[in-house]
């Protein structure tokens, strides 16, 4: 067999090979990240999982002073508590013992940044999740129930929190910050509507 | 090594004919039981802290064949979970032994995994040039918390909810995407049917393919290092005339003799469990599991399965949420860290000083009452004394590059210490 010609240009152009070889790299991880995407994406909640997160809503005329009920919004379960005066008198008068007595780091709408937490002083409406992780604090409301200065409020089992009765965390819990004020609404004086307010529902 | 064509079989070799030779000509079997069993050296000290290795193999394959007989009768979803694992339990036939092999399975798994590991902090076999083979156990090990953790939220009992929406807000502690990650996990807004749906997906298929590449990895690098041994002496450096590790004997059949052994007598223990004593007075089954998932009604207190229990009670001791998922988390990958946290000039205990037995002691000791402590509820004294604990465990790892070279270590002998037995 005759033996082909060596040409005379056969020599390797290594800089071509190599700028060939990262400009193929680079478009195939541009093209890889790409695809990702929808597989990230169908983790997100499905358009049913957020059609089923629409406000919930709470005929208050059922609710005694002094009680508490709980409504599901969003999967949560959401504390509806009407505050009695004297209940809201001893929301006072232990801001040193709080982690974070003006709420600066905690999570509520502007409406609710104040002393009661709340749009009036007799219902509070609480995410009723502790900050910390998630588990359901317990009401214990009677002042002295847990230890003689306990003024009332919450109590998580899980991890030993403690929060005041407009859900101001105590120092020496493991929780952070306080309770979370979800938005809500007073559509009329005999209803509270949770998930909308002034802003639209979210 | 060169591919050779069907006909050029080793001269010295006699030329076998039959079924035999014929897949040997076209699969290189025989040269795989030569190079990875009878021809495979390891040392001769072997003493009992060397069973857990094989066991874990055992326990994995136990935990896959039980575990697709299990797909096959439970139903994913949140309406359907739960009454499909009771169904298990009193309907399908041995469906109960299935059920309870697996979740014995489990916990014998970290049983036999941490006494692993244990071996490998007592005898050094993180060290160079294993630093590979301890990082893809430890590998195992990661797979093992997540496969674990997201097989015990699927029978969909009230601890499965609670245990998932505790362990997933976790993630919500990351400054930033924080909340964004953990609706992403859930993909609802609570710990929901996407989450029960999707985690079943990762227990039964992605997280089994990855153990099974991290375990083959984990084997690999071991052949290509060799097993340490008692002594931390490396046998390779002390080769007989016939180039074989004088220390050494081939691993079939003498380990794989000492193996099936070890094998039998966990079988025993592991059925006395299984048939007497399946939830382990709550220890491998916890009680609040046997009540179906209740998001409005968490349960008096929430505490993992007993082998995360010695990070779950770091978490719970920080007066800090983020500072605990922190420290939670450091308090696991410290492990991955120690073949260069430790600088003694000797791997072995038996030839390290009294600086390095006691803070190995003091460590064992704080991971068991760490343990015991993760049960308990988080109150008064619980508190104080994983704090305490807390403060030991690291202090082992983070300040082993220090004491472990003040350490007065012993002369290591030339070769293995070893009395016939």
């Amino acid at each position: 067999m005759a033996d082909h010609a060596v040409v005379a240009d056969d020599v390797v152009d290594l800089s071509r090979r190599k700028f060939l070889t990262r400009a193929t790299i680079a478009t195939g991880a541009v093209g890889a990240a790409f695809a990702v995407v929808p597989f990230i994406e169908s983790w997100a909640p499905s358009e049913r999982a957020r059609a089923q997160g629409a406000p919930s809503e709470l005929d208050l005329s059922k609710l005694e002073p002094g009680q508490m009920t709980t409504i599901v919004w969003r999967r949560s379960p959401i504390y509806v508590v009407r505050r009695t005066p004297e209940m809201v008198a001893r929301i006072a008068g232990h801001d040193a013992d709080l982690k974070d007595p003006n709420s600066e780091h905690s999570i509520q709408p502007a409406y609710a940044k104040n002393t009661d937490r709340a749009r009036s002083a007799e219902y509070l409406v609480l995410v009723g999740t502790c900050t910390h992780l998630g588990c359901l604090p317990k009401q214990h409301f009677s002042a002295g129930e847990l230890y003689p200065s306990w003024p009332g409020g919450f109590f998580c089992p899980c991890h030993g929190s403690r929060f005041d009765l407009a859900g101001r965390v105590f120092n020496g819990s493991p929780a952070s910050t306080n309770l979370v004020v979800p938005p809500y609404s007073y559509p009329n004086p005999h209803t509270l509507l949770v998930g909308a307010d002034e802003k639209g529902s979210v | 090594m060169a591919l050779k064509s069907a006909g050029d079989a080793p001269a010295t070799l006699p030329q076998k004919k039959g079924l035999w030779a014929w897949i040997n000509k076209r699969l290189p079997v025989s040269e795989f039981i030569e190079e990875q069993l009878t021809g495979y050296f390891a040392p001769k000290n072997f003493n009992i802290w060397y069973f857990f290795g094989s066991l874990a193999l055992v326990v994995l394959v136990l935990q896959l064949v039980t575990g697709i007989f299990l797909t096959m009768f439970y139903k994913v979803g949140e309406a359907t979970s739960f009454d499909s694992v009771e169904y298990i339990m009193r309907e399908v036939k041995f469906g109960w032994l299935l059920r309870y092999l697996h979740s014995t399975g489990a916990s014998a798994f970290f049983i036999v995994v941490y006494l692993h590991m244990f071996r490998a902090f007592l005898y050094g076999s993180y060290r160079k040039p294993r630093e590979l083979l301890w990082l893809f156990g430890m590998a195992v090990y990661l797979a093992l918390m997540a496969e674990a953790f997201m097989g015990y939220v699927l029978p969909w009992g009230n601890m499965s909810f609670w245990g998932a929406q505790v362990i997933v807000n976790l993630f919500g502690t990351i400054p930033g995407i924080g909340p964004v990650l953990v609706e992403w996990i859930r993909g609802d807004y609570g710990i929901a049917d996407a989450t029960l749906n999707r985690f079943f997906a990762l227990h039964v298929v992605a997280i089994p393919l990855g153990l099974l590449l991290l375990v083959a990895l984990h084997l690999v690098a071991l052949r290509r290092t060799g097993s340490n041994n008692p002594d931390g002496i490396e046998i390779k450096e002390k080769v007989g005339p016939d180039g074989k590790p004088l220390d050494g004997i081939p691993f079939h059949p003498y380990y794989t003799v000492k193996d099936v052994f070890g094998i039998g007598v966990f079988f025993i223990l592991f059925a006395i469990i299984v048939f007497f004593v399946p939830t382990l007075g709550g220890l491998f089954l916890e009680g609040p599991n046997f009540d179906p998932a209740n998001p409005l009604s968490t349960p008096e207190h929430i505490a993992p399965v007993w082998y995360f229990t010695p990070f779950y009670a770091i978490l719970r001791a920080v007066p800090d949420q983020r500072l605990g998922a922190l420290l939670m988390l450091l308090a696991v990958v410290s492990f991955l860290f120690m073949p260069w946290l430790d600088r003694s000039p000797v791997k072995s205990i038996r030839y390290k000083g009294w600086i390095s037995r006691l803070a190995l002691t003091l460590f064992a000791i704080s991971f068991v009452a760490l343990g015991y402590l993760g049960l308990q509820p988080a109150e008064g004294l619980y508190v104080v004394l994983a704090r305490i604990f807390a403060v030991i465990y690291f202090a082992f790892f983070w300040l082993m590059p220090f004491y472990s070279k003040l350490d007065p270590v012993k002369p290591v002998p030339d070769r293995v210490v070893y009395h016939a037995h």
